[in-house]
């Protein structure tokens, strides 16, 4: 019985560090149907940006609220990575709508550039590149809209983008000469420290839980509901879906199909980042943190059906419990006295790497007897 | 007609002939260092033409020729391995001792044989991937779906290899250089000349049989394939039978290449299944020319030389150099390189050169003007050699406007030449 | 007929080809090597550095590459090399192995026939050793390789001035059954999955079986995979009352690795003593010594040791780099190679492969770590030490052989090469032979 339940929970626990990556992933792909290989990039910039927020809570003026960083980082890795993923949209996406397979090559492109990016560009100036660029986009949006028509247009636009460059400039000026850390490039990987509420383990029932663990499946857990909700009571999420359904008779009926676009692409990215304050309570924040989690995320996207949440979340956790049956040689912990060859087999596969090679080809293998993932779309499929 | 076609075909005769002097002569030009790294990039051109038929003209875009890659290039090495494994203390490779491996596991013992070996390099890549291609293409796989698959796949294949020591050696891959073949070591600088050789002869076959097979009517199923399979299935074809068969033939090139390029590169690796190298095989084609074959080969070997290049000089930003380049050739040439010469490309590039210098040279014949007309009406000026320069700007201005009256499309308008004024005495 | 004709034909070509070659590379470059005097008696030799500049192992090479060229420019500072009374300064090609291993030979092979360098200073990985080792020996160059390593290779191409298992793994593993706090329990091993690991462990296993104790599972990470969840439950059902878990896990998967075990209770405090053989102090500082201290680490080096030599060593490099750099063994043995390197070529008073690597045998250098010698299995004979680690990220060290202990190249508790030895002083011996 207690064999049973650690396995759920370390089941639950892979599963929703997974989930957590796929989950924008599935948005983007579910309902643009657009392949980001550079999403794992953006997981990284959310484990960046997590970093960096964290050194700047140790300044010794925020020290006292150094507990709470993670509270802050959520939202800035959220529109961080959203504003990344913006830029990404508007100037390479974009041109590529319909053509998955030019997509797919393009962002592959795009996740090298973002690779070497945080390798050769000192953070302190990143995060000022990126304040510029949240300040850019942001402020025709919250200036009143009066000011953005007529003659001064232009000026005023001007204005608002020197003024954000100004912000920026500030910024990194201001990171670089306080947190030495960042202040010069750096290839090596960077560590993330939970505050001290978040780390070691809660015993029970004569097991222990660890808390970082506990904290990802809450994230999870809010991030899918959240998600749900937005796509299925509000306003904007329902626009979406209608979108995604027939594009062409939403634009008649007056949805601003492009501003959809960006949202929907904005909200995937976020995700994303997210996942990356996630990712980086767990392991190291380097490089090549992206390149470990995006093809596992394909693989949840695939396997739970394309366009389905619900799938997202099940695929997820089957490959969670799946990797840590096959991984930890459950089986044989179950069932000692099974025969000798599937003995041998089942520790054959009982280490991690084999796991993985297991997992893959069963999820693979599936595939076979249900192409369209464990969810498939109802209705008559648009061929692809 | 007649004369114009046996022009074509002198002209053709006369390409040849370079290209084979070119390789002949190509150990003695190039130092050995280069030659090797021209022969390795020839034998990626082999994966490249495989994934050029499978992509460029059927439209499949698989992420995992990685697979089928490496394993031409284990089938090669195992072999040289075992063939110098006779005067070892087990008769086994060596590393098998690092694991305490006694015995050599049975999958290695056809590879003892050189003819089984031969056979082997394209025909089990070939096999394998006619079977993980007909299984997903009889559930009407396609698209995006297929490239992830092929990249799952991919990931199977490189934990597989890159976990077992005991049946491959693992993450350290197979070495060849220091085994022999005919008596010499296989990285002697002889025998790589003669595998430099051996790769361009069977680039150059491997792309007449493409070619051949692409013209053909075979060809035309795979491009309708590519362009709508569904008129194609209810036409009669069997779509699925086309892509396996054709998905077979690119695993069997792929493994050539890999076969070829482990003994010039000096090791078979589980590297070669890494996610990064099959994307990378995929975009040679892609700034090479889809569709093209001669772009899939000129895309692997410029691309690769580029690589080898920048990251002597300045290793880091190849990856800038090569993220950029896939966003601009996927944005803005699409069609590759080789489409894009064969398209309206040049003509609209040099018709826009040829505005600008137009352009230029008018600017420089008003100047030129102004300059003379200044130097008459203050004759003092003259002395400064005013006159002179403005003569100067003219000539070059008249010289740039010749230049620049490039045509080939008339989209943009032939600008008049402004008058020259008679230089004053 | 016609066969033989082409045949001959072709090896006209050929032959015609080869000779065009040679005549094409005769012109200026008769000595083996770059070394050369300008007019103004300036002398230069350009030495080869390879190591992963980008890509996943970049993050480690790059202080190697970084300490390379300050004990380079240290030399040159003191009037570079010395041969036949001319005083050679050091130049440096840097290539990047970009992490994946045949780029290592690629680049070898550009360094030596294109470069022409009498020396390289390179790799990381075993996998790129092994990659590279055919080449220097087809080539007959010469390579320096500083990382502590599974052994079990002796060429005669190669310098190791890294550890051997005896210098590391092995002294290792008996003080933690027989000193450390965990001392008679059973053994845990986690690696990744590549040779390192794979071969340390193998001597492991029997060692600990030789000491009379037991390991009770291993488990092998996939590089680059930091899931370590089911490799945590492995280890509690495994050591449900504390134990020693021996550690080969390579850089980024460390910081899951320790991150995890602790918040999972796998800590100094409920009994678990982990030893790592690749954690130094650069990877202390990227994990956090919260999540370290009270665990084990053995090196040959350690920034903590209390001699002049080695506060020099670390004083210098962070004067060079920056303060909040550190040094750490692996960089310790790559700065010895270059100091090596440049007394054997002292002693030999050539540039020659042959003339220096018969030098090299029984240089002695005062390197950081105490003296060091080459032995005549290429391997240097180096101070074991074994460290706790602290708060401040450094190792308290707690043991500390009495002098150099010397290498091991064919181990003598992996079962497949027990009674092996390697001797490159005596053609009969070579580089396996049995005693």
């Amino acid at each position: 019985m207690q064999l049973l339940f650690e396995s759920l929970f370390n089941g639950v626990a892979i599963g929703s560090v997974l989930l957590m990556a796929a989950l924008g992933l599935a948005i983007v792909f579910g309902l643009m149907g657009v392949i980001n290989l550079a999403h794992g990039e953006l997981i990284m910039l959310g484990a960046y940006t997590t970093y960096v927020v964290q050194l700047i809570f140790k300044l010794p003026a925020l020290q006292p609220l150094y507990n709470c960083y993670v509270l802050v980082a959520i939202p800035l890795a959220f529109v961080v990575s959203g504003v990344v993923g913006i830029l990404l949209e508007r100037t390479v996406i974009r041109r590529l709508y319909g053509s998955p397979l030019e997509t797919l090559l393009a962002t592959w492109g795009v996740s090298l550039i973002l690779q070497q990016f945080v390798r050769s560009v000192p953070m302190a100036y990143a995060a000022g590149l990126i304040l510029a660029l949240v300040s850019g986009f942001g402020l025709p949006l919250l200036l009143p809209s009066g000011w953005f028509a007529g003659a001064r247009a232009r000026l005023i636009r001007l204005g608002s983008w020197a003024f954000s460059a100004f912000l920026g400039v500030c910024l990194a000026g201001g990171l670089a000469s306080q947190i030495d850390r960042i202040a010069r490039a750096d290839a090596r990987n960077v560590d993330v420290t939970a505050p001290q509420w978040m780390r070691g383990g809660l015993e029970m029932a004569d097991m222990t839980f660890p808390v970082p663990r506990l904290v990802i499946i809450v994230m999870t857990v809010m991030a899918v509901v959240g998600v749900s909700w937005f796509l299925n009571r509000s306003v904007w999420g329902m626009r979406i879906r209608a979108v995604t359904q027939n594009r062409s008779m939403s634009d008649c009926l007056g949805i601003p199909t492009e501003t959809v676009d960006v949202l929907t692409f904005g909200i995937g990215s976020g995700l994303a980042g997210v996942a990356g304050v996630a990712v980086s309570l767990l392991g190291s924040v380097g490089p090549n943190v992206g390149g470990s989690y995006i093809v596992g995320c394909f693989m949840v996207v695939v396997l739970g059906g394309v366009g389905n949440l619900y799938g997202t979340v099940l695929a997820s956790f089957a490959i969670g419990v799946l990797t840590d049956l096959i991984g930890a040689g459950r089986l044989l912990s179950v069932w000692p006295d099974m025969p000798a060859p599937l003995a041998s087999a089942v520790e054959f596969f009982a280490t991690t790497s084999m796991a993985q090679v297991m997992v893959f080809a069963l999820i693979v293998v599936f595939l076979q007897f249900r192409p369209a993932g464990l969810f498939p779309q109802k209705g008559r499929m648009v061929e692809a | 007609m007649f004369q114009s076609l046996q022009q074509r075909r002198w002209l053709l005769v006369c390409l040849w002939v370079l290209i084979v002097a070119a390789i002949v002569a190509a150990p003695a030009i190039l130092p050995v260092f280069r030659l090797n790294l021209l022969g390795r990039f020839l034998s990626l051109a082999i994966v490249a033409l495989g994934i050029d038929l499978i992509w460029g003209f059927t439209g499949l875009l698989s992420l995992g020729q990685g697979i089928f890659f490496a394993l031409g290039g284990y089938a090669a090495a195992m072999y040289l391995q075992l063939s110098n494994a006779g005067d070892l203390p087990n008769g086994i490779p060596e590393f098998f001792g690092l694991y305490g491996v006694k015995e050599l596991p049975f999958f290695w013992h056809p590879f003892a044989s050189p003819w089984f070996t031969l056979v082997a390099i394209w025909l089990i890549p070939g096999v394998l991937a006619g079977v993980l291609g007909g299984l997903v293409f009889r559930n009407r796989i396609k698209g995006v779906y297929f490239s992830i698959l092929t990249q799952a796949a991919l990931l199977v294949f490189y934990n597989f290899f890159n976990g077992q020591q005991k049946l491959i050696n693992g993450t350290n891959g197979l070495q060849t250089p220091a085994t022999k073949l005919f008596g010499q070591y296989v990285g002697s600088d002889l025998m790589q000349r003669w595998f430099f050789w051996v790769t361009a002869v069977v680039v150059i076959l491997i792309w007449a049989l493409l070619r051949w097979v692409v013209r053909g009517r075979f060809g035309d199923v795979l491009i309708a394939i590519r362009d709508d399979e569904p008129r194609l299935r209810f036409a009669g074809y069997n779509p699925t039978l086309f892509k396996t068969l054709v998905f077979g033939l690119a695993g069997a090139l792929a493994g050539i290449g890999g076969a070829l390029y482990t003994v010039q590169s000096g090791s078979a690796s589980p590297q070669f299944m890494e996610v990064p190298m099959s994307i990378d095989m995929v975009i040679w084609v892609a700034v090479g020319g889809r569709g093209t074959l001669v772009g899939a080969i000129l895309g692997a070997v410029v691309i690769n030389f580029a690589k080898s290049l920048v990251s002597e000089a300045l290793p880091e930003s190849w990856l800038f150099i090569q993220g950029g380049l896939f966003i601009l050739v996927v944005t803005a040439l699409p069609e590759g390189v080789i489409g894009w010469f064969r398209g309206e490309g040049p003509g609209n590039w040099l018709n826009r050169l040829g505005y600008c210098l137009n352009i230029l040279g008018n600017w420089l014949i008003r100047w030129g003007n102004a300059l003379i007309r200044q130097s008459t009406a203050f004759p003092w000026l003259n002395s400064l050699g005013i006159n002179t320069l403005g003569n100067w700007l003219i000539g070059w201005g008249h010289a740039l406007n010749s230049v620049g009256i490039v045509r080939r499309i008339g989209t943009y308008p032939r600008l008049e030449l402004e008058g020259q004024v008679e230089v004053q005495p | 007929m016609s066969s033989s004709l082409s045949k001959r034909l072709f090896a006209g070509l050929a032959a015609a080809s080869l000779g065009l070659a040679v005549t094409a590379c005769g012109g200026g470059s008769d000595e083996a090597t770059n070394a050369t005097c300008d007019d103004d008696g300036n002398c230069t030799v350009t030495v080869g550095i390879l190591h992963s500049l980008t890509g996943t192992m970049a993050i480690s090479e790059k202080t190697l590459v970084d300490t390379e060229k300050m004990a380079i420019a240290e030399i040159n500072a003191a009037g570079g090399v010395e041969v036949d009374g001319k005083n050679y300064t050091i130049e440096t090609i840097v290539e990047d192995g970009a992490s994946t291993w045949p780029t290592f030979a690629e680049k070898s092979k550009k360094l030596i026939d294109q470069d022409k360098v009498p020396v390289v200073f390179g790799g990381w990985t075993s996998a790129s050793r092994k990659e590279m080792l055919p080449v220097y020996e087809s080539k007959n160059a010469f390579l320096f390789y500083p990382i502590q390593y599974e052994g079990q290779e002796c060429s005669n191409n190669i310098f190791y001035t890294g550890a051997t298992p005896n210098q590391q793994s092995e002294p290792a593993t008996k003080f933690m059954y027989e000193k450390s706090p965990a001392a008679g329990k059973d053994f845990f091993l986690v690696g990744s999955d590549y040779v390192f690991p794979r071969t340390s462990n193998t001597i492991t296993k029997a060692q600990v079986e030789q000491l009379g104790g037991k390991v009770v599972g291993e488990d092998y990470l996939p590089l680059g995979n930091t899931e370590v969840a089911p490799i945590i439950a492995k280890i509690k059902k495994a050591l449900p009352d504390g134990g020693v878990i021996i550690n080969t896990l390579n850089g980024d998967q460390n910081v899951a690795f320790f991150k995890q075990i602790q918040d999972a209770g796998i800590t100094p405090a409920n009994g678990y003593y982990v030893m790592s053989y690749s954690i130094a102090e650069e990877e202390i500082s990227t994990i956090g010594s919260e999540f370290l201290e009270g665990h084990y680490g053995a090196w040959n080096y350690m920034m903590s040791i209390d001699t002049p030599a080695s506060k020099k060593f670390a004083a210098d490099f962070k004067a060079t780099y920056g303060a909040d750099r550190m040094v750490a063994d692996p960089q310790e043995s790559a700065y010895n190679m270059v100091y090596l390197w440049k007394a054997a070529v002292e002693k030999a008073n050539s540039f020659e492969d042959d003339k220096v690597r018969e030098a090299l045998i029984g240089i002695e250098f005062d390197a950081p770590q105490g003296p060091v010698k080459v032995m005549p299995n290429h391997h240097l004979s180096q101070t074991v030490r074994i460290g706790q680690i602290t708060k401040d990220g450094q190792f308290a060290i707690l043991e500390e052989t009495d002098g150099p202990v010397s290498p091991q190249a064919w181990n003598q508790i992996h079962p497949d090469s027990t009674g092996y030895a390697c001797d490159w002083t005596d053609s009969s011996k070579g580089g396996k032979y049995k005693l």
